[in-house]
């Protein structure tokens, strides 16, 4: 726009109505262009590639889906619905169902959980908020690395180390919180002073707290990584009002990571569902309901498909598979909630300030 | 009040201040009274800690002590501090130590783990002969400087080589797929592996095992405890290359598309090496993965004390399994060889991870010097070569108007 040439009475109006755009060469009003595009031979041949890619995978996919229902199906018709309420697994004669096994699998779960928590969070808190610069990235690399450790290794440290030292701290909860019935062991009374170690040895309690060592690096990673995503402009603002680290923290970096923190923790929930070598390594089995977590004789789902599989029937892998779906079944439950929480949360949502 | 200057003018006020020049405040520096009120707060729980352990009340253990040591230190920590700071402080320090504390507890924990398998496993680590021979002709009774596990290192290598050379194709052309066309199936696709990720690992064993064992009625062999590690790892490796080609910036592809090329070309051209340092660390945390997995093994390949190299037939050992049932045995000896397994597949596993970080750990596009000066050399060949081609279409005539 030119400085000079206004015409003096003309009101000037800062957003002046758009004129009507004038094509060049016909007087309508231009409408816009339909683009089409159109692929080249190499395009078509990618996509052809990379969908048939997909539909393979897929088609793997629902293959070890459908199979492992259908064959579960063949043990599922003849138990009928007392396959959720039984507790004993006789396959070839009796009756099996899951009643005890995928109880023993919850409480496992829900003790390395209950351990796992609150030392990942302050992991996570330690590593993103408070550690310093120069060792926070190798704290990190530490544990992504501990991610990966093979089951087996926490298997063995388990069986070996913990399984033993244990026993006195088992000890001392059963003395101390024995009226609770959860922490009830049968035939240890305060003043039992016989041998203790057969009692303890092989319970839901030591179990849950190796698998929790599992859990513990993949809930802080998720965490550490929503953690240290919390908008910088917020903190400084909490800073600037004069917050401590503490309030820093709890104003801003845990409702900004909550969905991170739910998330990760039922993410840990899925792993410790499925875990296997660690839990068969620990526990005695056992197919009744246990609800005493301290008392030796516990079962689950994965260290009962370990131990069977190789004793059993046509039949009796079709009920395991019976028994590994539900478990599924529950992961699956698991790990879809998680990511729904983390997928509603704001962490990682862009900050406004 | 300022008295009112009578002359016309500007006073500026002198710029020597009474009083010591001001020092910029040190923000983050240690202060003493900190140290002490740690210091104390240790020493007066140790020592009551002591008392309580010695003289007062049976107690004994040591996990116990070093607990209630803990809890008294806290609590210490939190009088002396509360001696000369407000509320909000005095939490503010207490949830510095139980944060220090839990972090601190949670490597070293870790570490740990780590450290004890390398101490039990000592013993047969540093017998030569425990990476250069089989069991074949070992038993129980004999001591680690006899026999070794490489049939069960050949036997991961070949099982893992194998899942491997399955899923990472498979698994990254799922991802450029689920990230290039989309659609309803790509959506489908996409479900289908998340929901494949909670997949049990003891399941996808179970189901080759139905499958692959069971029906063909040939016994355990190699390639199926392959299969199994394939089944496990593939939607993991996709769902992760989903996850990195998704980070590759909107803008490079865009540019791409700008300059007239289709999208095989963006994608082989731009988006892969793009992304590359991320589906490298993808690919290797899940070959890691794939090694340490127990329960399909378990289930699929066996187990034997030879060496054996074909995967289609015959029972093949691998180092997780060698672990698993070597600690079952009551003697040490066969203890001390699964130890070893156990740190024979940690090293593995170190190894890849190393190499993870080496190459991965960078955002997509940032380069290192050398691929930076890398591609300095290419843009100088390229002008290079450019001239060249100029120079020759204005030799032949063609461009005699424009030089």
């Amino acid at each position: 726009m030119g400085s000079g040439g206004f015409a003096q009475d003309e009101p000037i109006s800062l957003f002046p109505e758009p004129e009507p755009f004038e094509g060049p060469e016909s007087g309508q009003p231009q409408t816009p262009k339909k683009l089409t595009g159109r692929l080249s031979a190499s395009d078509y041949a990618f996509r052809a590639v990379a969908r048939s890619g997909g539909v393979l995978v897929l088609a793997l996919m629902v293959l070890v889906g459908t199979f492992l229902a259908y064959r579960a199906f063949h043990a599922l018709r003849k138990a009928g619905w007392s396959f959720l309420t039984t507790q004993t697994w006789n396959p070839n004669g009796g009756g099996f169902g899951i009643a005890a096994v995928i109880v023993g699998t919850i409480l496992i779960a829900l003790v390395a959980i209950t351990v796992a928590v609150p030392l990942a969070v302050g992991a996570a808190l330690y590593i993103s908020e408070y550690a310093p610069r120069r060792i926070q990235r190798g704290l990190i690399s530490v544990v992504d690395l501990m991610a990966a450790i093979p089951s087996v290794v926490f298997g063995l440290w388990g069986a070996f180390f913990l399984q033993w030292r244990m026993v006195s701290l088992s000890r001392w909860i059963n003395d101390w919180f024995g009226w609770i019935p959860l922490f009830q062991v049968k035939g240890v009374t305060r003043n039992y002073t016989g041998p203790t170690a057969t009692f303890y040895t092989s319970s839901t309690f030591i179990a849950g707290v190796v698998v929790a060592l599992m859990v513990i690096p993949i809930a802080t990673s998720i965490m550490r990584e929503a953690f240290s995503q919390a908008p910088p402009g917020e903190r400084e603002g909490a800073y600037a009002l004069g917050a401590t680290r503490w309030g820093m923290i709890r104003a801003v970096v845990l409702p900004f990571g909550r969905g991170a923190m739910v998330g990760g923790t039922m993410l840990g929930l899925g792993r410790a569902l499925g875990e296997t070598i660690a839990v068969v390594m620990i526990i005695s089995p056992v197919f009744v309901i246990q609800p005493h977590i301290l008392q030796n004789g516990t079962s689950s789902v994965s260290s009962l498909i370990a131990l069977q599989y190789a004793e059993s029937t046509p039949f009796g892998v079709s009920a395991l598979m019976a028994a590994g779906l539900a478990l599924f079944a529950l992961t699956l439950f698991v790990n879809f909630f998680a990511a729904l929480i983390v997928a509603r949360s704001r962490s990682g949502a862009v900050s406004e300030v | 009040m300022t008295t009112v200057d009578q002359s016309p003018g500007t006073t500026l006020p002198g710029r020597q201040q009474p009083g010591p020049a001001p020092q910029p405040r040190r923000l983050t520096a240690i202060r003493t009274p900190d140290v002490l009120a740690l210091a104390g707060a240790l020493a007066a729980a140790l020592s009551t800690t002591g008392l309580l352990w010695t003289e007062i009340a049976p107690f004994s253990g040591l996990v116990g002590y070093i607990v209630l040591t803990w809890g008294l230190f806290v609590l210490f920590y939190a009088v002396l501090v509360s001696f000369d700071q407000s509320g909000p402080a005095v939490r503010d320090r207490l949830v510095s130590v139980v944060v220090h504390s839990l972090g601190a507890l949670v490597v070293a924990v870790l570490v740990f783990v780590i450290a004890y398998t390398f101490w039990k496993g000592w013993h047969a680590l540093v017998h030569a002969n425990f990476y250069t021979t089989d069991l074949r002709t070992t038993g129980p009774l004999d001591p680690v400087t006899k026999g070794g596990v490489i049939h069960a290192i050949i036997g991961t290598l070949i099982e893992v080589g194998i899942a491997m050379s399955i899923s990472v194709p498979l698994g990254l052309l799922t991802a450029v797929f689920m990230n290039e066309v989309p659609g309803a199936l790509s959506r489908f696709v996409r479900t289908v592996i998340e929901a494949m990720t909670a997949l049990p690992d003891i399941l996808a064993g179970l189901f080759i095992y139905a499958t692959l064992i069971i029906i063909l009625h040939r016994g355990f062999f190699g390639g199926a405890a392959a299969c199994a590690l394939a089944v496990t790892t593939l939607p993991i490796v996709a769902r992760a290359g989903d996850v990195v080609l998704r980070l590759v910036p909107g803008g490079l592809t865009e540019a791409s598309y700008a300059l007239g090329s289709g999208q095989w070309r963006t994608v082989w051209n731009v988006k892969l090496p793009t992304a590359r340092s991320g589906l490298a660390t993808a690919v290797i945390l899940g070959t890691a993965r794939a090694i340490g997995e127990t329960s399909p093994v378990l289930l699929t390949a066996g187990a034997t004390f030879h060496v054996n190299f074909n995967p289609l037939s015959g029972p093949m050992m691998s180092l997780p399994l060698l672990a698993y049932q070597s600690v079952q045995s009551p003697f040490p000896a066969e203890i001390a060889r699964g130890f070893g397994a156990a740190c024979t597949l940690l090293v593995l596993v170190l190894f890849l991870f190393a190499v993870a970080r080496t190459i991965g750990g960078r955002g997509a596009g940032q380069l290192t010097p050398r691929q930076q000066r890398r591609r300095a050399m290419g843009s100088v060949r390229d002008l290079a070569r450019y001239e060249r081609l100029w120079a020759a279409r204005a030799d032949a005539g063609y461009l005699g108007d424009e030089t």
